[in-house]
């Protein structure tokens, strides 16, 4: 009897940790839209999923041989749906083809190193500027869906013992910010502007803390996000307006692939 | 968190997929890369725009006689480190023929303390003279400073009386028989102080007497030059709902106006640039479309003359925030309906709103769908004013568009701080002192403008640098006349502090027109809110006079119809506000028709 029950626990605790992440984006996305109607159009969105999904399908099919799930394909999605702004459809598809792709083709010793949609979006932002630009919008003009998203967000990386990464990650955005109103003579407020805003939110629940980019120690992951904020900080005080995008598109990969290649370079020596 | 894993085993790959993966990823990576850096170059136009497109435009200003400067407002010092952003606004033009000598002249607004406006009478196309100070509205920027003007008869006797929107309170100036004008703001009784963003003249109950609606863009409660406080600005740069509230004045038909505003049912507080009227659902009472600044559009749907029902979201105008500011009308597929052209901002790279083209269903009920991507209208840069008007004479309606917000002498630009702040909560965005200083810094400045050309068959193509419109003003109100009564619509544009500017329009001579110059009688005088339909080589176009149109402007009030060469017109149909129904069959064309409700 214990054993059966220990073994339900399991399947709900690992139910749970699975459908944590997916659960929380649909949340942000379905809470956005109906209160603010914050995503450029609903069609837009799902073509982002759609595209995201069936990428996956046919890539993962296709390339590995197995049925992949699509679990990170339809959070690839939800984000490029929200994060990306167009009047147009296929920037969207795009996008998110991109992004799902940069998983399989930008691999190093069996593991992808960008964040897939911080790949697709930044480089969507970078490449296409004319036709895409970032998500800059408000939750509305209330403090208290801003504040729900972050206790929830937190509370579901707490869940999934990653809540340092964003911690670390907000208190150097913050003290980084300070630094950039000496440089700058703006108003503290102006420059911690932007984090009051979905897109940071987005940026830290979903990409600083995507289990598969991130470095595999817990101090490494905190100075890895230390890092990230830092990068943006320069890329902040040189008007970069996508700065943390960005700032993680560099610093992320690098740092897994310093990661990998000391990985190796270990085993190497163990083995010689 | 993101569990962005893909769910692969670690398996061997198949190498022939990989490659082709691969090989597809790149080529999409170098498309996106040829966008980037090929599509910069700008395209080479063969051939003058007269011969491409059936029409050129020159710009003439200086040499008719027209020297006019816009004036910008200097506001409260506590703004000073982002002046240049608020005080954005003011430079403005609207049509009339207010001597009724069959030419139309142009009303144009200045907007610093102190400074005149002028109103340029057009000497039988010769040339302009500017008769403001004569005719007692040229010193109006007291008690506020001028953002636009729209022209209507209240008073039913064929001259057209000036209404005259502020920061600052409004003002109206009755037209006596076109040789003077004459103050009556009090004894109109109108409010004492709008911000106002737009207004225009409107009949909404269809009593043959033009009211008023004025839309508050800054709260009334505000003296932008006496500020009590900093925390003035939109609480959000999409859901603000905290600007200046909307006036319905009623036309009582004895010179004063009544707010009836609460009483049919408006409550807007959105921050209003652009309004306009018109019957977009057939019921035979104008219904008004509200562009709005930070925050969606409002659709305000007129019930019987009697009261109004905001149904912007059911009818699809009313959805997703943006920064509107135009409100123009034009039957752009030539199907005898309205679409709605809404402009909007589109900076590379920063903020790609797009603009909205709210072409309808075609289906029995209200709704829209924005077709401005589709149709090549949605990128306009930093857009302002822009009008519909068959430029070419081809039989389809084209789009003039100005753009540009601040231009500064210094280096570098404004965006970086300004998407700071407007991304932020509302608490930091809704006080002025948390916007960065600007420095001297331009926000979206020298931009090229857009004159779009309608092929008939749903798709515009760009073509003002072919053309001959190659000025990169900050432009905001844009104006559509026929300066020279030849059958064309020239095209007029004021600029927020620079030259108001005059392009002449040469076009093809075999292509054939109509014009329709109508005056009411059991309707308004003006005979604002009367539908035009023409039918020809199987086609129809509608058209219907306006108190207002576009940003801050106002087109001539004779309604212009291009036909294409050698087209003739087969019928035409004229619903008056009264509701009376006037039929005529093969009018000549290359005429206007001066109509008098029968």
């Amino acid at each position: 009897m214990d054993r059966a029950s220990g073994f339900w626990k399991s399947v709900w605790t690992g139910l749970q940790s699975r459908y944590l992440s997916p659960a929380l984006i649909t949340c942000i996305l379905i809470g956005g839209q109906v209160t603010f109607g914050f995503l450029e159009s609903l069609g837009q969105t799902l073509t982002a999923i759609l595209s995201s999904v069936l990428t996956e399908f046919a890539l993962g099919r296709l390339t590995w041989g197995v049925w992949p799930g699509l679990i990170s394909a339809y959070i690839t999605g939800i984000s490029v749906g929200i994060l990306i702004r167009s009047p147009l459809f296929w920037p969207y598809a795009l996008c998110s083809v991109l992004s799902i792709a940069s998983k399989y083709v930008l691999r190093w010793r069996g593991r992808h190193l960008w964040n897939p949609s911080n790949f697709g979006v930044s480089i969507m932002l970078f490449l296409a500027p004319e036709v895409v630009a970032g998500l800059s919008i408000q939750w509305g003009n209330t403090l208290s869906v801003m504040v729900i998203i972050w206790v929830l967000g937190s509370a579901a990386l707490w869940r999934l013992r990653r809540f340092h990464i964003c911690a670390v990650y907000v208190i150097s955005f913050l003290a980084f910010a300070l630094i950039r109103c000496a440089f700058t003579g703006q108003a503290y407020l102006t420059s911690i502007a932007p984090i009051t805003g979905p897109m940071y939110q987005l940026f830290i629940f979903f990409m600083i803390t995507d289990p598969k980019t991130t470095v595999l120690t817990r101090k490494g992951q905190c100075f890895v996000a230390f890092l990230v904020a830092f990068v943006e900080m320069i890329l902040r005080l040189n008007e970069a307006i996508y700065a943390p995008f960005y700032a993680l598109f560099i610093v992320g990969p690098a740092a897994n692939a310093f990661e990998i290649w000391r990985k190796a370079k270990a085993t190497t020596d163990e083995h010689g | 968190m993101n569990r962005e894993d893909s769910g692969i085993e670690e398996r061997r790959p198949n190498r022939v997929v990989r490659i082709l993966v691969v090989v597809f990823f790149g080529l999409l990576l170098v498309a996106l890369g040829a966008m980037k850096w090929g599509g910069e170059q700008e395209e080479k136009v063969s051939g003058t725009g007269s011969e491409r497109y059936g029409f050129y435009l020159k710009e003439v200003g200086k040499q008719v006689g027209i020297d006019f400067v816009h004036e910008a407002p200097v506001l409260d010092a506590k703004l000073d480190h982002i002046m240049p952003i608020i005080a954005s606004m003011g430079a403005a033009v609207s049509v009339v023929d207010y001597d009724r000598d069959g030419w139309q002249d142009l009303y144009v607004a200045s907007s610093r303390r102190g400074s005149l406006n002028r109103l340029y009478r057009n000497i039988e196309g010769t040339g302009f003279r500017d008769v403001a100070s004569d005719l007692g509205v040229a010193d109006v920027n007291r008690g506020g400073v001028s953002m636009g003007s729209v022209w209507g008869d209240y008073d039913n006797d064929g001259f057209e009386d000036l209404f005259l929107y502020k920061w600052g309170r409004p003002e109206l100036f009755r037209n006596l028989d076109g040789k003077a004008f004459e103050r009556v703001t009090e004894t109109a009784g109108l409010p004492g102080w709008i911000n106002a963003g737009s207004a225009i003249w409107v009949d909404y109950d269809c009593d043959g007497y033009l009211d008023i609606f004025v839309a508050g863009y800054w709260p009334e409660s505000l003296n932008l030059w006496d500020l009590e406080t900093t925390r003035m600005m939109p609480e959000s740069f999409e859901y603000a709902n905290n600007g200046g509230r909307k006036y319905l004045l009623r036309n009582s038909g004895d010179g004063t106006f009544e707010d009836v505003t609460v009483q049919v049912g408006i409550a807007s507080r959105r921050w209003t640039l652009a309004v306009g009227a018109a019957d977009l659902n057939g019921s035979g009472f104008p219904d008004l479309f509200l562009s709005n600044d930070y925050g969606i559009s409002e659709l305000y749907v007129n019930e019987g003359g009697k009261r109004f029902v905001e149904m912007g979201e059911q009818a699809g105008v009313g959805r997703q925030p943006k920064s509107g500011m135009n409100a123009a009308f034009g039957d752009v597929l030539n199907r005898g309906d309205l679409a709605i052209y809404e402009t909007n901002i589109s900076q590379a790279g920063v903020l790609i709103q797009g603009n909205n083209l709210w072409v309808p269903m075609g289906d029995e009920t209200l709704r829209f769908e924005n077709l401005a991507g589709a149709m090549g209208v949605d990128l306009g840069g930093w857009s302002f004013g822009a009008q519909f008007g068959d430029l070419n004479n081809d039989g389809a309606l084209d789009i003039v568009l100005t753009n540009g917000y601040v231009s500064a002498d210094g280096s570098g630009n404004y965006w970086y701080d300004f998407s700071q702040v407007a991304g932020g909560h509302s608490a930091i965005i809704s006080d002025a002192k948390n916007w960065p200083p600007m420095r001297g810094r331009s926000l979206a400045g020298r931009q090229t403008k857009r004159v779009w050309v309608n092929d008939g068959a749903g798709q515009f193509v760009e073509v003002a640098q072919a053309v001959g419109v190659q000025d990169r003003f900050d432009g905001r109100a844009v104006a559509l006349v026929d300066l020279w009564n030849r059958g064309v619509l020239d095209v007029v544009v004021a600029n927020q502090r620079g030259p108001l500017l005059l392009y002449r329009n040469t076009v093809r001579a075999e292509a054939n027109w109509i014009g329709f110059d109508l005056f009411g009688q059991q309707s308004n005088r003006s005979a604002i809110g009367a539908r035009v339909q023409v039918f020809w080589n199987g086609e129809v176009q509608v058209q219907e006079v306006l108190g207002g149109s576009g940003y801050a402007a106002q087109n001539q009030r004779p309604l212009h119809f291009g036909l294409g060469e050698g087209a003739a017109v087969d019928s035409v149909a004229i619903r008056w506000p009264s509701g009376h129904m006037q039929m005529f069959y093969t009018p000549d064309v290359r005429r206007v028709h001066r109509i008098l409700e029968n």
